[in-house]
């Protein structure tokens, strides 16, 4: 069904132009130029080292570019001179280790940046987080400490989290990788609820199968570069490039 | 030696609480005031201006490679020509050697309390758009107060056994007891095991509490 999805169609969100990342003399991003549209779910698949996380940390800059450009909300947030924090709240992300701020309580985990960035009134915050949580299964953890939580449970709670400042975007960053395997389902449901739901999300990550199931399109990058794309059909069963055989053939 | 050590309590008992209390003032004063500077010098010194990084360090190198009764002899001497009209007392001039002694130990204990708060902890609050201040006062600096809490206990104790050196000053502190009680009654050993005995006292009691402190810290995670 997602398969079908005219992404084309939909409104432009981010566009990145000519995208590069050095670490020293390391070329880790080498040009990367992708339009993310809205409503879309992509997942960036490949090997390790080549630069999934980096272009994915490079869309809010944790990562600064070396050079190119990101279009987002009408503005080039590449630019040194804009007001990254600003754009940041329109980009929720989760991250594989969690980052739950352990010294606050699962709520207050939720209401923190909305209410200190004055998003919402602490009522509003407050009442938004408990349906939230109640979303995720974790209502009964609304007061508790959240170092006393399972490892999905913590990424759930890391994905209302960044969901309560009502991000146009989601960036997860191997959100499973950290998790016992019996608690990566948990997760991914979470994100295909958000899939169903219309969320622009933009995933890397290793579960091939979940990227089959829930992505309307899927990028394979290698040394740097977006080495070939399409529909999970397309580059799942009828891989082009030998680079994205091999991989496949390794990892399917 | 024991009547003698009877009779000095019976007589002095209150001067030695006296010192005591001043020892503990002049402990309490330097860490606690030396906390505020240590986590902004830490801040400086963790900073990416280079100005800033400068000042902190030259500041915690002089102050830690220098003998702290160097210092407490420069800001005695140094303070009321400098502000005259302040009028400082004897005690001000020490205490203010003390915080500044005590300050620049404490920024490296922030230094690292700050280092030890994971990497992630800090994108995630720069992702949710918390800026640099905002991630630094509400994410890190509450998770490194909680790592440097027995630190900054222990210098505690350290520094109230440091204020002995004040005593040179005559400013009231327990070792300053020891100096006028042994000038009134040619007592020499008498009253340093007293003394000795009281710093003994405290000081252990602080360190078994700080023990109790940092496993509940632990569990606590």
């Amino acid at each position: 069904m997602i398969d079908r999805f005219d992404y084309k169609a939909a409104p432009e969100l981010i566009r990145v132009e000519d995208l590069h990342k050095d670490f020293g003399s390391l070329k880790v991003l080498a040009g990367i130029t992708e339009t993310i549209h809205k409503g879309e779910v992509i997942s960036l698949i490949g090997p390790s080292g080549s630069g999934k996380s980096t272009f994915l940390r490079c869309l809010n800059r944790l990562e600064e570019p070396t050079s190119g450009h990101i279009w987002f909300d009408g503005v080039d947030i590449a630019d040194k001179s804009v007001d990254i924090d600003k754009h940041r709240q329109k980009m929720g992300m989760v991250f594989q280790h969690f980052n739950i701020f352990p010294h606050m309580s699962v709520i207050d985990n939720i209401t923190l940046a909305p209410t200190l960035l004055g998003k919402k009134s602490k009522d509003e915050a407050i009442a938004d987080a408990e349906a939230l949580l109640a979303r995720v299964g974790l209502s009964d953890k609304r007061d508790i400490k959240p170092t006393r939580l399972s490892g999905g449970q913590k990424q759930r709670l890391a994905i209302v989290r960044a969901l309560a400042m009502e991000p146009e975007v989601m960036l997860f960053d191997e959100p499973t990788s950290a998790l016992d395997p019996e608690m990566v389902g948990e997760v991914l449901d979470v994100i295909k609820g958000l899939a169903r739901n219309k969320m622009t999300c933009v995933i890397v990550t290793h579960e091939m199968g979940f990227a089959r199931e829930v992505c309307n399109r899927v990028l394979f990058m290698a040394d740097g570069v977006i080495c070939e794309q399409g529909t999970p059909r397309e580059l799942f069963d009828h891989p082009q490039h030998p680079r994205t055989q091999d991989f496949l053939s390794k990892v399917l | 030696m024991l009547a003698n050590i009877q009779r000095l309590l019976l007589k002095y008992g209150m001067n030695f609480l006296n010192g005591l209390g001043t020892t503990l003032l002049l402990a309490l004063i330097s860490v606690a005031i030396g906390c505020v500077i240590g986590a902004f010098v830490a801040i400086m010194r963790l900073s990416r201006s280079k100005v800033l990084n400068a000042i902190a360090t030259a500041y915690t190198e002089v102050i830690r490679d220098t003998p702290l009764l160097l210092q407490l002899y420069f800001f005695y001497f140094l303070l009321p020509d400098l502000l005259p009209a302040m009028r400082l007392s004897k005690f001000t001039c020490i205490a203010v050697a003390l915080v500044i002694n005590s300050g620049a130990y404490m920024s490296e204990v922030f230094r690292s309390g700050i280092q030890s708060v994971d990497r992630g902890q800090t994108e995630a609050a720069r992702s949710l758009g918390l800026s640099a201040s905002q991630t630094l006062t509400r994410i890190v600096l509450p998770q490194a107060f909680k790592n440097v809490l027995p630190a900054m206990c222990n210098e505690f104790v350290a520094v109230t056994k440091e204020t002995s050196l004040a005593s040179t000053f005559y400013v009231g502190d327990l070792m300053t007891q020891y100096q006028t009680i042994s000038g009134k009654t040619y007592l020499v050993i008498e009253p340093l095991v007293i003394i000795g005995v009281i710093y003994f006292v405290v000081t252990f009691t602080m360190s078994k509490l700080i023990a109790v402190l940092e496993r509940r810290l632990k569990s606590g995670d």
